[in-house]
């Protein structure tokens, strides 16, 4: 019996200093065991790395910013699937998905599956709703308020204390020891991100983080988690170290069976010093990390693939304790020819 | 006679290296400290690791139990033995 061959699209190849997490999500599907693939690649940038390396996409095409809004986004994908009649797509930004969940019936009705949150998931677990979340669901997260107005900073600073976490929507976070950097950080992230702004109580202590599969009933496919090893000036892990905590993956398996999650998920964690757990944040995707999950046996975008295309993949037992993700940069030479061909075309 | 258990879950390599599955940190320690490990893991009681880490390196008794007891502290700080 022949395997089946999809020909799945995937964003965030832009594996930079902050990486999206494509690059990883591809690795893991040119291994997976049920199923061969075609990888089209889809860019917002000309100079996103995986557009141009190595056995990552077999082609790629740049696709509309998410502030074009969704009739671009989906008039461009049409044409893509024109091109390439797609079966999958896994989408792999937060600022994305909103768009993608937006047009899942849509391209359901070209044959193009995805297997992504709720609406009601997406949004409940919004970094401004964590509190709220954290109640519903009763698992501890750090006291937060969202804000719109920097005369605000000085209303919570008593309750929240300094040092203090400002937040964007979307991405960036910084730590504020006094007022004076609280407004320097509000009024960086309000220009790049937008408003609202989330203050939220730091935790002293140290930073795990769990990347998981849910099948939208309950279940748990996959869950592995990672205690950060090496942190960049950005909060992202460049080396990691796969870990066994029952307590830590416990909770996870809290969090998709009360939460019925649907789609691939990160939990970034802070276990404090008196040694409880508290939920910094959810990714609603498949964080960059997630090479190491393939690594230690639990291939999570190859599961999240067979969801999506209507199969009931096998929960994934254990996986092997004590590996390590150690990232790193690489120089590409790349020809101009290449950058001219996708910077005009759109494709390469 | 008081036995320090080290937590089951601890992996220690005979070169020193110990890695905590549960909470992801790892240790190197040095010869002396990789054979006090060595002796805890089988069990033996504080007693005779003074009595054997004093006769190997003509320390006196009184340094090699200072010694311990701050190494078993640190032990107790890292989560490597459990807390009595």
């Amino acid at each position: 019996m022949s395997r089946s061959r999809y020909t799945i699209a995937v964003t965030g190849l832009n594996a930079i200093d902050s990486p999206g997490p494509g690059v990883a999500v591809i690795r893991g599907l040119r291994e997976a065991k049920a199923f061969d693939v075609r990888i089209v690649g889809l860019a917002y940038e000309s100079l996103e790395p995986g557009v141009y390396m190595p056995g990552i996409a077999d082609r790629t095409y740049l696709i509309p910013y998410p502030s074009a809004g969704i009739e671009a986004l989906m008039e461009r994908l049409e044409a893509i699937n024109r091109e390439e009649k797609l079966d999958v797509i896994i989408p792999n930004f937060d600022a994305e998905l909103y768009s993608f969940m937006k047009l899942e019936q849509n391209l359901a009705g070209m044959g193009i599956h995805m297997f992504l949150p709720t609406f009601s998931q997406f949004e409940e677990r919004h970094k401004v709703n964590l509190p709220e979340f954290g109640k519903k669901y009763g698992i501890d997260v750090p006291a937060g308020v969202a804000i719109t107005d920097p005369a605000e900073l000085f209303k919570h600073q008593k309750e929240l204390d300094f040092p203090m976490m400002i937040k964007g929507k979307w991405y960036d976070a910084y730590i504020a020891y006094n007022m004076e950097q609280a407004r320097n950080y509000y009024n960086k992230i309000t220009a790049k991100w937008g408003l609202p702004v989330i203050l939220q109580q730091f935790v002293h202590g140290t930073e795990y983080n769990v990347t998981g599969l849910g099948d939208g009933d309950g279940n748990t496919i996959a869950a592995v988690a990672m205690r950060k090893q090496y942190i960049t000036d950005k909060g992202k892990a460049w080396a990691g170290i796969s870990i066994d905590d029952r307590q830590l993956l416990d909770l996870t398996r809290h969090f998709v069976s009360s939460t019925r999650w649907r789609g691939g998920f990160e939990l970034e964690m802070m276990k404090s010093n008196d040694g409880r757990y508290f939920l910094m944040e959810i990714n609603p995707r498949i964080p960059a990390w997630v090479y190491l999950a393939v690594g230690v046996g639990q291939n999570i975008p190859e599961a999240l693939t067979l969801l999506a295309m209507g199969e009931k993949p096998a929960p994934f037992g254990q996986y092997n304790v004590g590996k390590l993700f150690i990232r790193y940069s690489w120089d590409l030479i790349v020809d101009r020819n290449d950058f001219e061909n996708f910077s005009v075309t759109g494709s390469l | 006679m008081k036995i320090m258990k080290i937590k089951q879950q601890i992996a220690i390599s005979d070169t020193g290296f110990l890695f905590n599955p549960s909470t992801g940190e790892s240790f190197t320690v040095n010869p002396v400290g990789a054979e006090i490990l060595a002796m805890l893991r089988d069990g033996k009681p504080e007693d005779q690791i003074l009595e054997t880490v004093t006769e190997t390196y003509a320390v006196e008794k009184k340094t090699a139990e200072k010694d311990l007891h701050e190494f078993a502290g640190m032990l107790k700080m890292f989560q490597i033995i459990d807390k009595e």
